[in-house]
């Protein structure tokens, strides 16, 4: 069963700035469970598209309980694939994240995921000021909408897409849908 | 961050340096040059991949941007 996680929020930077940290938005403040990030694949397309594959390992926090049922659990962590696209022509920058492992989700887990998701995303924000205090002044703001992450399997499902609506004065936005 | 092969880290750590300097000052601006990477990259992956064999962590034959059989707007709050 695939469910899908769903929230809005505002990036208050632009397509490019953002692009930039999200290959830099680990280790955060917020990301402690995150133990590895690795890029396992690479490329530029013919039509100057970037396409890149990274894995993370995550903590696998159970609860105590649920490492009674599931003891298997308890001694691995999650392996978390990240595909994403980078459309520089659009400006769109898609990603899907999902775990290969640990795919069976207890429904008690649905908050704690939840907070995780809301985690990420101040994880995120704290990276882009953090790198903003490093580059040129900005006054454009632009508006992205739609990031959504999306999980496989049985899992939670989340889906991550970040768009740019041109260049408008508008506060950016990020969506992931639950 | 760690890599998931410890060996790898330094390998990781030049390669990253390199990516991020490249991305945002040649690939963001649409600049075609050579890819001033790809031996670091090489050299990274290499070092990876023997790392991500020997942990044995499942990653062969999953299909880029998951499963084809769900398109990206699948119903919000669907389960």
């Amino acid at each position: 069963m695939v469910k899908h996680f769903f929230d809005l929020s505002t990036l208050k930077s632009t397509w490019d700035q953002v692009s930039s940290a999200f290959w830099q938005r680990y280790p955060n403040p917020f990301s402690k469970h995150v133990l590895t990030e690795d890029v396992i694949y690479r490329e530029v397309t013919s039509d100057n598209k970037l396409v890149s594959r990274r894995l993370f390992t995550k903590t696998n926090r159970l609860p105590r309980w649920g490492g009674m049922v599931f003891p298997a659990n308890l001694a691995q962590s999650v392996f978390v694939i990240e595909d994403s696209v980078v459309d520089l022509q659009n400006r769109t920058f898609t990603t899907l994240t999902w775990n290969v492992n640990h795919t069976r989700l207890m429904e008690f887990g649905l908050a704690r995921f939840r907070r995780n998701q809301l985690k990420a995303t101040e994880g995120f924000e704290y990276i882009l000021s953090h790198l903003q205090g490093e580059l040129p002044p900005k006054t454009l703001k632009e508006t992205a909408k739609e990031a959504t992450e999306k999980a496989k399997g049985t899992a939670l499902a989340a889906t991550e897409k970040a768009k740019d609506l041109a260049s408008k004065a508008a506060p950016q936005k990020a969506k992931q849908f639950v | 961050m760690n890599s998931v092969g410890t060996e790898c880290l330094e390998l990781k750590r030049g390669y990253d340096l390199c990516f991020n300097r490249w991305f945002a000052e040649k690939f963001l601006k649409g600049e075609r040059s050579a890819d001033p990477c790809s031996e670091l990259f090489k050299q990274y992956q290499e070092c990876v991949k023997k790392a991500i064999k020997e942990k044995e962590i499942p990653i062969e034959g999953l299909e880029f941007m998951g499963s084809k059989r769900e398109k990206p707007h699948g119903n919000a709050g669907s389960s």
